[in-house]
């Protein structure tokens, strides 16, 4: 299997899905003749043309809300946001609009589109090209929510999440792009919406994470193995809907729970793993429920100590695995 | 009214007589409305009344087997036109399963309805006219000849959607008609305190495609308008945005109370130019409406609007397990 980066993963699945629905196309800022800011989309405008690879004016709600409307129309959009956190200005058409589609019309109208953003610091974004955005549409029903780790699992969800009925948000940890690499297989597959994978086996300590984080608690992971404690990883994959069977399943293997997200603590998706394994799993626990998050400051200053005070790495994941693992 | 002669228009006696029927039974349902709910029987009326003219000039305008619209809250006379029934209507207002737009989910107004090509849509103002250029680009992508026509009041204008949609529908010369009805009121808020400049029309020369200004209260002064907007369209000429003014001439909503913000003889006054007025006028001019034909078409509604209050009233409402349908996520 040949191994690829995860934005290649992003980039081989657009192809392949416009190749085979011409029903599928991608709209938004610079995604046509620059491929996109981080060349998400290179190579599109040249296979399909300019009309299949639409270059929008600066709009955020306009790159949603027409997708909505050719979603709703029959189409298959994949809009981008340029950065997660220029997403704001497109928040009403998201959580009025195309959560709210098919249950607001009795089902006889849908909105099967994606939005595509890249969220996640550590590349000296900023504030502003930094944020961890999932919370603040996690407790909207109404949308699916993917945030892959790997780039079998970018392209298998993507494909999923094109060829899906409903509005997904596909969110892509930036500092994964380049970063991360994996074996990907060539011929068509996908990976199931709503499904969480365990990446790593252990019997001491459970961790869960999705996006960057998780490989930072794989790291963790393979470091603490030399200690002598066994760690099990469960990637969620995708945040909504949430794969509780496997959550529960990952609780009962060590009776001990880690969350792990780069979004901030408060009111991060973390609160509800963790109020579901205390509902549903309470007697499996052998420890507290801990997690180990962002912190809960506005957003990620540029400064570089700055930034790695706020980001999550292997170390603090590993410091907190052992407080766990000696209770 | 105007000098503007249907026959002109290339409208037949039929036509404009059709199109005087729509607008009475916009008006018939809307009064309806009105009354079940001072009676208690329906939780929520928002009105056409006072934009008929508007919304049935529009609609005989286009094409009712290939175009589309992304209505707003108002659009009563559109949606009539476009096939909905005066039964759809009262299904809604009562809020039983039946309900076309949405099994009783939604208010009265939100409308939406697959069979003629009508968007479903929201509450938050304006969103509707991002969707519309989406459906023209649609369109565009599958080389198909639709029209969209999309409406908002005066005061959605305002949005930063309106401008997003009239941008993007003006880079991309689409085939969508941005229809401002202008009500004079954004619920209390009068004209001259939401539009910089008093004329929304005249914002259309910034995105580059016409932007006309019609009388609303003139149904024939809007067909034309919208005509010539959809001919446009159809060459592949782009947009077109049209501002009609009338006037808003109940209350915003039954929750509403406009005494405490305008004068009732500026209403009385505003009465005098009702499109139904103007209408029934020119048509009892030309010959084509006779008292005769009048008391018939009145008894005719009364019937359609009783039947359907009556049907809706003894439909069923949604099973309360209803609420857990259309769920994915």
């Amino acid at each position: 299997m040949p191994v690829i980066s995860y934005i290649d993963a992003v980039t081989q699945a657009l192809m392949e899905e416009m190749k085979r629905d011409p029903r599928v196309f991608v709209l938004g800022e610079d995604v046509g003749v620059r491929g996109g800011v981080f060349r998400a989309t290179v190579g599109l405008i040249e296979e399909f043309g300019e009309d299949r690879v639409l270059d929008t004016p600066l709009t955020e709600s306009a790159i949603a809300g027409v997708a909505i409307g050719a979603a709703a129309y029959g189409m298959r959009p994949v809009a981008e946001m340029q950065f997660a956190d220029f997403i704001m200005p497109a928040v009403n058409q998201i959580v009025s609009e195309a959560a709210k589609i098919r249950y607001r019309s009795n089902g006889t109208w849908s909105c099967p589109l994606v939005i595509r953003a890249p969220y996640g610091g550590g590349v000296h974004g900023a504030l502003y090209h930094s944020q961890s955005v999932e919370k603040i549409f996690t407790g909207v029903p109404g949308l699916k929510i993917v945030m892959p780790s790997t780039p079998y699992d970018v392209k298998g969800l993507l494909k999923s999440a094109i060829r899906d009925e409903d509005p997904v948000l596909f969110f892509e940890h930036k500092r994964c792009y380049r970063l991360i690499k994996g074996e990907v297989p060539v011929e068509d597959y996908t990976v199931p919406i709503g499904k969480a994978e365990v990446k790593r086996e252990g019997t001491d300590v459970t961790v869960i994470s999705y996006g960057l984080t998780l490989h930072f608690a794989l790291q963790a992971a393979e470091q603490l193995a030399k200690e002598g404690i066994s760690v099990h990883v469960l990637d969620l994959r995708t945040l909504i809907p949430l794969d509780k069977e496997a959550v529960l399943e990952a609780v009962a293997k060590t009776g001990k729970v880690l969350i792990v997200h780069e979004d901030n603590l408060t009111g991060g998706f973390g609160g509800e793993v963790a109020a579901v394994i205390a509902e549903e799993a309470f007697f499996e626990l052998d420890a507290p429920i801990k997690r180990l998050c962002g912190p809960d400051v506005p957003a990620m200053p540029y400064s570089p100590p700055l930034e790695k005070e706020f980001m999550l790495n292997p170390e603090k994941i590993a410091k907190a695995i052992r407080e766990l693992a000696e209770f | 009214m105007s000098e503007l002669k249907h026959t002109a228009l290339g409208l037949s006696d039929e036509q404009v007589l059709d199109m005087y029927r729509y607008m009475l039974l916009a008006r018939k349902i809307d009064e309806r409305m009105w009354l079940l709910n001072r009676a208690g029987k329906i939780p929520f009326v928002i009105s056409c009344q006072g934009q008929e003219g508007i919304q049935v000039g529009a609609a005989f305008a286009l094409d009712r087997e290939k175009d589309w619209l992304c209505p707003y809250y108002r659009d009563l006379g559109m949606v009539l036109v476009f096939g909905q029934s005066a039964k759809d209507q009262m299904l809604s207002a009562f809020a039983k399963k039946e309900d076309p737009n949405s099994g009783g989910r939604q208010m009265p107004g939100h409308y939406g309805d697959r069979r003629f090509r009508i968007l479903t849509g929201s509450s938050p103002v304006t969103t509707q006219v991002l969707h519309a250029v989406g459906i023209a680009y649609a369109g565009k992508l599958e080389k198909k000849d639709h029209v969209v026509l999309t409406s908002c009041g005066e005061g959605s204008s305002n949005q930063g959607d309106w401008h997003e949609a009239c941008n993007f529908a003006g880079v991309h010369n689409l085939p969508v008609i941005f229809m401002v009805e202008n009500n004079k009121y954004a619920i209390s808020v009068p004209l001259n305190k939401q539009v910089a400049g008093g004329d929304v029309s005249k914002r259309a020369q910034g995105y580059g495609f016409p932007g006309v200004k019609v009388d609303g209260n003139n149904p024939l002064e809007v067909y034309k308008a919208v005509k010539e907007a959809v001919e446009r369209a159809r060459r592949g000429e782009g947009p077109t945005l049209i501002e009609a003014v009338s006037y808003r001439l109940v209350p915003h909503s039954s929750d509403d109370d406009d005494r405490s913000y305008r004068a009732r003889e500026e209403v009385e006054e505003a009465k005098k130019n009702d499109s139904l007025v103007i209408f029934r006028n020119y048509l009892m001019e030309a010959g084509i409406l006779t008292e005769e034909k009048e008391q018939e078409l009145n008894k005719q509604i009364a019937r359609e609007v009783d039947e359907a209050t009556d049907y809706a009233e003894k439909a069923p409402y949604p099973d309360p397990e209803e609420t857990y349908k259309h769920v994915y996520a």
